[in-house]
């Protein structure tokens, strides 16, 4: 039945959305129509828009693998990496193409990111280490405590997430899923001590407890990330923390 | 000539200045519309189970009126019972209780996400979890069931 | 008012693996230099990330420098600076190490340690890895680690058009702000250029769109010469059609190529006899140009099997099963999946040769310094040269950290004793705003389309510079392409908007990679000899006697490019036979 289907599209409609700020401060959705070819994701189709119908259509993109996180977009209403989302899912069409949501156009499909590069630089993602002990030998770390973090440094900073998080729309300053569960990859890295460091900014308002753990950011995750899942195990922990604070405040804190 | 090479090179200043200024960066931001909840299933869900958190703070308030009519003499408790049985309050508490069930088992389900339990070498899959915690409603709703019936 | 003019010590153009190890080296020689790190693509984005296989360097007891060093030397069919060869490899575990501790997730041993994995070409085995996405991690680690330094300030999509240059020095560059179309001077004391290889000269590629070759270009329109650029590593197993990379790491852990017979048919290329489990050097495990030169040898005697997007081999992991698939090349699994529905636990997966790495680039010596005063160059847009005619699997994200570094550290050096810049600077920032407002910016007219252009030169180069070259193919090529330099000069640019102007993008890029193409056809034309990736029909043979030496590609004006040479630099290991099975 599949292949029948396939087999009888020659075209399918695409509808883009477009906004170019030079002339005219309203976007609009403009049609195209493209060849249909039964191996073609969407960014195939984008380029192929690109290279013969319509050169000024503008939007991100490089590894068309899935793992540079660059082509994030909304198809269909649903945020998805155009480079992984093939066009015979949405047979007879049209498709609908947007920027990815709750992010400032810039133009067309590109959207503005600078605060996303600064929610993610505010959870200091890197290794702090009290003591710079070891210089000719690696860190110990066993399989198992590998295993303990590996899922949240799957992140590709695709930004879907933030797409989904209906918070992130609503409180802007939310730091967000990517940026906790980046957060979460360090706190759980055995090699890491800066769990203290990074308390503040997660703790805060605009840190974990924006969640409401609507859960979507892990649904549309390419990488199951789990970002919701990061988020409500740092709100046990936090949790946890402030009792032990509360009842034993001369403990190890 | 240096003075012609500096006089076009303040023209050409001017011309990239007015470029630069002309390519004022003006985004478009979407506004949210306040039904925003309802555009997605599954934020839908999240709406409702959200909300079914009134009907926890509705069976206390229950609870707590219950507590106080029994404080009080005979004829305010039997007249306690009667609205109780009232179709208006039947009803109010059956939509209630399914809210309450609703309630109740999202939680469970969404325990594992936030406690992961490693057993040795293994993590206990988020199934098991989310089991033993209906395991432990169904064994004391049964305890509580017993005591009073 | 836009600010049009910007100062630095040290400029980083590009942010991929070499780019921000160099930013931190820089950083963390003299906090007080300010780095401008300028990328056209966010940092994360760099093609670092889609790097799977892993990155080599000695760790094992069982293992020595000199036998990492002569699998290079012989790997790169003894093209290899043999000094450079040795710097790196003792390098290499040093920064590794420094990687692992900050904080890059590498697969372990049982007992904690960092693992390693047999790799094409390597004797022993000493390549570490983080899954099958090594690069990903890598360049995920370096990134976030270098957020922790306040001295480092970056140009996020920003497109450097030309370097500035005057009294013979290096002292900055010219760039457009790609949201704004603003074009501003970011001047600086010493610049490194780490923007990567240029495999979208060719049709079929494992490049991302961005690996269009820049920076090679910025450096040899300033006078700086390319060296080795005929030397294009073809990959052995891409996914047809995509040109999705499949890792070496499959072959590592034991995979079989096989023709439309099931054969294992490298056993009849000279690279030894077919084992159930992987041999190190040997079959599979071989490097990687004589792979590609077996897959065209067998097409030409019709074993490959056709398919819709051209002819392709198997490759069977089927044998593997289920635990090793999933535990040390998952990504594989995942790739075939879903851009060819197939399982490789069960199915065999549909592979032909690819383009995959420049081991040629911007001449650079052992401290990653170009000819050119104050400029620098690191990783795959450089060579300096540690991969001779083939480059091994492995070898290049290592090379990012340990010519990162140097080159790093060198231009900070030469920052640091630099008193001024040229007064000149603004007046030749004028100048290139006009050349790109004639030709480019506010162009009218003008026939040729954009696609139209890149599928020529794709067709140019697939059709005249491939795996086999011959004098005709590569005049043939020569002359189209200086035809197609023609032609673009009437490009039309049908977006005038400035703000986020990917066509004008576009068409930079594809300036550069013309010019590129034409140092590749030439260096070809000139070397002829067969050695490592450069395989020529008419001159079979390696040739010491002649062509021990790097080609030298020089840019001039309206002409050909002129080729030059310079000798090989051999320390230890004269040259040899290249085995690999016996």
């Amino acid at each position: 039945m599949d292949d029948n289907l396939t087999i009888m599209a020659e075209s399918i409609t695409f509808e883009v959305f477009r906004y170019k700020p030079d002339e005219s401060s309203e976007p609009s959705l403009q049609k195209y129509k493209i060849p249909w070819q039964k191996d073609w994701v969407i960014l195939d189709a984008l380029n192929y828009i690109k290279d013969n119908i319509d050169g000024t259509l503008s939007y991100r993109w490089s590894c068309r693998m899935g793992v540079c996180g660059s082509c994030g977009m909304m198809v269909n209403g649903k945020p998805v990496l155009t480079c992984a989302t093939f066009l015979k899912k949405f047979l007879p069409g049209p498709i609908r193409i947007e920027p990815l949501e709750n992010f400032p156009v810039i133009r067309d499909l590109v959207i503005e990111m600078s605060d996303f590069l600064d929610k993610l630089k505010s959870v200091k993602p890197w290794v702090i280490r009290d003591e710079q002990d070891l210089v000719e030998e690696e860190y110990v770390q066993t399989p198992d405590q590998l295993a303990d973090y590996k899922q949240y440094s799957m992140c590709i900073n695709c930004m879907l997430c933030y797409s989904a998080c209906p918070v992130v729309a609503l409180e802007p300053d939310f730091v967000g899923p990517a940026a906790i569960a980046l957060a979460q990859r360090y706190n759980m890295d055995n090699r890491d001590q800066g769990n203290k460091e990074r308390m503040e900014v997660l703790n805060a308002d605009t840190g974990i407890w924006n969640c409401t753990f609507v859960g979507d950011c892990s649904v549309v995750c390419p990488e199951n990330v789990d970002p919701a899942g990061a988020i409500q195990r740092y709100k046990v922990e936090s949790a946890s923390h402030w009792w032990k604070n509360l009842l034993l405040p001369w403990g190890k804190g | 000539m240096e003075k012609f090479v500096v006089a076009l090179g303040k023209r050409l200043i001017n011309r990239v200045m007015t470029d630069a200024g002309k390519s004022i960066r003006r985004t478009y931001k979407k506004k949210m519309p306040i039904l925003w909840w309802a555009q997605r299933s599954s934020y839908l869900h999240f709406i409702i189970r959200e909300l079914t958190s009134l009907a926890v703070v509705y069976f206390v308030i229950i609870l707590l009126f219950l507590l106080r009519a029994i404080s009080q003499s005979e004829p305010a408790y039997i007249e306690f019972m009667a609205m109780l049985r009232s179709p208006a309050i039947m009803l109010l508490n059956i939509i209630a209780l399914f809210g309450l069930i609703f309630h109740s088992i999202t939680w469970f389900n969404l325990a594992p996400k936030a406690m992961v339990i490693k057993v040795g070498k293994h993590r206990v899959p988020g199934v098991l979890i989310a089991l033993a915690n209906f395991a432990g409603w169904l064994v004391i709703s049964i305890l509580i069931g017993w005591f009073l019936l | 008012m836009s600010q049009t003019s910007y100062e630095c010590d040290v400029l980083i153009i590009g942010a991929g693996g070499a780019g921000l190890r160099a930013a931190i080296s820089v950083a963390e020689k003299d906090p007080n230099l300010k780095i401008g790190v300028i990328s056209k693509v966010y940092p994360m984005r760099s093609h670092t990330v889609s790097a799977e296989g892993g990155a080599a360097a000695v760790i094992k007891d069982n293992d020595s420098l000199d036998d990492h060093a002569y699998d290079t030397i012989s790997g790169g069919d003894w093209l290899c600076d043999q000094d450079a060869v040795e710097i790196f490899v003792r390098e290499a575990p040093k920064e590794m190490i420094r990687l692992e501790h900050w904080g890059c997730p590498w697969s372990r041993q049982e007992d904690g340690k960092v693992a390693v994995r047999p790799f094409g070409g390597m004797k022993k085995q000493r390549t570490w890895y983080a899954a099958d996405k090594t690069g990903f991690h890598m360049l995920h680690a370096l990134f976030q680690t270098s957020m922790k330094y306040s001295s480092v300030q970056r140009y996020d999509e920003w497109f450097v058009t030309s370097l500035l240059v005057d009294e013979g020095r290096c002292q900055g560059a010219v760039a457009v702000e790609i949201a704004t179309g603003k074009i501003a001077a970011i001047k600086a004391r010493s610049v490194i250029i780490c923007s990567g290889g240029a495999g979208k000269v060719f049709p079929f590629t494992t490049n991302a769109n961005i690996k269009t070759g820049d920076g090679i270009a910025l450096a040899y329109r300033a006078g700086v010469p390319l060296k080795d650029m005929e030397f294009v590593q073809y990959h052995p197993t891409g996914l047809p059609f995509t040109g999705i990379l499949i890792t070496e790491a499959s072959r590592a852990e034991g995979g079989y190529l096989l023709n439309k017979d099931g054969y294992r048919y490298l056993q009849d290329y000279d690279l030894g006899k077919p084992e159930p489990k992987p041999v190190l050097r040997s079959m599979e495990l071989g490097p990687r140009d004589r792979l590609s030169q077996a897959f065209v040898k067998e097409a030409e005697k019709g074993r490959t099997l056709e398919g819709p997007y051209g002819n392709y081999v198997h490759l069977d992991l089927r044998h593997l099963g289920k635990k090793i698939i999933n535990e040390k090349i998952p990504f594989v699994r995942e790739l075939c999946m879903k851009y060819e529905n197939i399982d490789p636990i069960k199915e065999m997966i549909p592979v032909r040769p690819v383009v995959h790495y420049m081991m040629g680039g911007i001449d650079t010596d052992i401290n990653g310094a170009t000819p050119l005063s104050g400029l620098f160059a690191a990783g795959e847009c450089a060579c300096v040269s540690i991969n001779g005619a083939n480059r091994l699997g492995s070898n290049s994200l290592t090379e990012l950290l340990v010519f990162g570094a140097r080159a790093g550290e060198n231009a900070a050096k030469f920052a640091a004793n630099q008193n001024g810049l040229s007064s000149k600077l603004d007046a030749l920032y004028l100048d290139e705003v006009q050349r790109l407002n004639e030709q480019f910016l506010h162009k009218t007219g003008g026939t040729e389309n954009i696609a139209e252009i890149r599928k020529t030169m794709h067709k140019i180069m697939d059709e005249g510079a491939g795996i086999y070259r011959t004098n005709e193919s590569l005049i043939k090529s020569q002359n189209d392409i200086v035809e197609l330099k023609e032609r673009f000069k009437h490009i039309k640019i049908s977006d005038n908007s400035s703000t986020f102007n990917t066509e004008l993008i576009a068409t930079l890029e594809l300036s550069c990679l013309l010019d590129i193409a034409e140092s590749i056809i030439q260096s070809g034309l000139h070397r002829k000899e067969s050695r490592g990736s450069h395989q020529r029909s008419d001159f079979a043979e390696r040739d010491d006697s002649q062509y021990l030496s790097h080609s030298l590609a020089y840019k001039r004006e309206n002409d050909i490019p002129e080729i030059k040479y310079k000798p090989v630099v051999i320390t230890r290991w004269p040259p040899g036979e290249r085995v690999y099975g016996r």
